[in-house]
């Protein structure tokens, strides 16, 4: 089987097309390259529909924790404070299993239980509150001179923050909130380690990886690949991010413009 | 019994991690700030390739390529005349002395090896990160107290010694309080690396028909098991955020920064 072939047969592997059977002995370095790349649209799916559902769900909740009202601030921080405080890995096995308890007991909701919904829904709102506690910071060091400035011209409420504080809170957040999403993507691998059921095979690219690292007995070959995928991966998070970026800082002086660094904040 | 000692396992590993983690990340920021080239290719190239890739890569990764380097090492050591390859096919084969644990070893050498190859894995990878902190520590301790050392005639070592790394700490402290926080969160872990911790026993435990324990018949209690993890954790994380706050007020008592007031 030629290399063209094992592309054609494993390339949507993971989705559940293509060849049924996963190669079993005589692993090429082709099939793991092929296969794991296959598994990494798992991680793609995840990471940018949790990414882009995240900012909009952030961005409600850091305006609720800055609000003065009571009962807009404690909800959002208790949210951010059990997404943050506790492991991802233990979230995923707690809405698995909660999941499952809600199907037994009431029979509606089965596509909850599958990793493509499930693990989303986790997924989403775990960086939902990474990325507002993000947000609030950069909401509390907008300068208080533009605001006043808004208020000179006779801006109030929506329209003040939509176009004066708004712009400024995403431009100071930017840089962390890159680190949050080439984070966020590192994060989808924990999906099928962490109770949610692989269906007929089709994992995502850690499940690949550790599938051959189990048959060869050897490590040193699908891991460098995965890890040559993901930092493929983060190159184009941070290509793709470093623009937006250039856009948000458009109409400030050359020098003034805040660099992008990835600096990756860990696990969570 | 074994929930309760699997906490002690989480807490152990906490307490045997973070040192270990602390000095490879020691190690790791001493070599990338080192005069010699390849020292300090090695230590950024430690400290990139460990952070830019996913950490759960990282703790399947080494934890066979840990068990496979040390038996090969004890392989080279052990069996010198043994002429086969290593590698046949999809199996890695050494001889019967070279391999750890030894096959007729107890139930316990097994579990305290898994154990030890699990914080080995864990301090290098919090190695990388706190490497990064310590490094960024280390650049941030003012010019002008190196160079009033350097007036007094103190050699690098010197320098290093009583001046740099005393002083540093205060301007890492942050950054390892946050890889505290985040090497909390990140035992559960273990329970990949084939631990039996407190991951594994709230599985085990919670689900409906286990068949060791046949004494307590019960329905599907893994969703409670796991709010009860989730609880732990949390005020985990609280209380050592209550503790490290206390103690960077402590530390920055009397500086002239932003963070020490008075």
């Amino acid at each position: 089987m030629s290399c063209w072939d094992t592309v054609q047969a494993y390339a949507f592997r993971s989705l559940g097309y293509g060849e049924r059977l996963l190669p079993r002995d005589d692993f090429t370095i082709c099939q793991q390259v092929t296969l794991i790349g296959s598994g990494m649209l798992w991680n793609i799916y995840f990471g940018l529909l949790a990414l882009i559902a995240g900012f909009v769900l952030a961005n409600a909740v850091a305006v609720a924790k800055a609000s003065n009202n009571i009962w807009l601030r404690r909800p959002a921080n208790w949210f951010i404070l059990i997404f943050r405080g506790s492991p991802l890995f233990i979230q995923f096995f707690l809405a698995y299993f909660l999941f499952l308890t809600l199907k037994q007991s009431t029979g509606a909701f089965s596509w909850l239980t599958s990793a493509w919904a499930g693990a989303l829904i986790v997924l989403f709102l775990n960086t939902a509150a990474y990325t507002a506690e993000i947000f609030y910071g950069a909401l509390r060091s907008v300068p208080k001179g533009e605001v006043e400035a808004a208020d000179a011209y006779g801006m109030t409420g929506w329209s003040r923050f939509r176009r004066v504080i708004w712009p400024t809170m995403m431009r100071l957040a930017w840089p962390a909130y890159t680190n949050e999403a080439i984070f966020l993507f590192h994060a989808t691998t924990l999906v099928f380690f962490a109770g949610f059921p692989i269906v007929k095979q089709g994992g995502d690219a850690l499940y690949y990886a550790s599938y051959f690292a189990d048959k060869t007995f050897n490590p040193f070959v699908p891991y460098p690949i995965l890890a040559g995928f993901f930092i493929l991966l983060t190159l184009c998070v941070i290509g793709i991010f470093g623009l937006i970026n250039k856009r948000l800082n458009r109409h400030l002086p050359q020098q003034e413009k805040r660099k992008l660094r990835y600096r990756p904040q860990l696990i969570r | 019994m074994g929930l309760y000692w699997a906490f002690g396992t989480v807490l152990i590993l906490l307490a045997i991690t973070a040192p270990a983690a602390l000095m490879f990340g020691f190690g790791g920021a001493m070599a990338a700030r080192s005069n010699v080239l390849p020292m300090r290719w090695f230590g950024k190239g430690y400290i990139a390739i460990v952070r830019g890739v996913p950490d759960i890569a990282f703790f399947l990764f080494f934890v066979i390529a840990l068990d496979q380097g040390f038996e090969w090492m004890r392989h080279q050591y052990l069996c010198p005349d043994w002429d086969q390859p290593i590698r046949q096919g999809n199996d890695f084969v050494v001889c019967q002395a070279a391999k750890l644990p030894l096959g007729d070893a107890p139930q316990w050498v097994h579990e305290v090896y898994g154990f030890f190859t699990a914080v080995l894995t864990f301090a290098i990878v919090f190695g990388a990160f706190a490497a990064n902190v310590l490094f960024g520590a280390m650049n941030a301790v003012p010019k002008g107290q190196i160079e009033t050392a350097q007036a007094y005639g103190m050699t690098p070592a010197q320098i290093f010694r009583r001046i740099t790394v005393p002083q540093m700490w205060v301007y890492a402290l942050p950054g390892l309080s946050n890889l505290w926080m985040v090497l909390i969160k990140a035992t559960p872990l273990l329970f990949l690396l084939g631990v039996e911790d407190i991951v594994y026993w709230a599985r085990e435990l919670g689900s409906s028909k286990t068949p060791r324990f046949t004494d307590y018949p019960h329905g599907d209690w893994r969703l409670w098991y796991f709010l009860g993890l989730l609880v732990f954790y949390l005020s985990f994380t609280k209380l050592s955020e209550f503790v490290l706050e206390r103690i960077m007020k402590r530390l920055t008592h009397g500086q002239a920064t932003l963070g020490g007031a008075s």
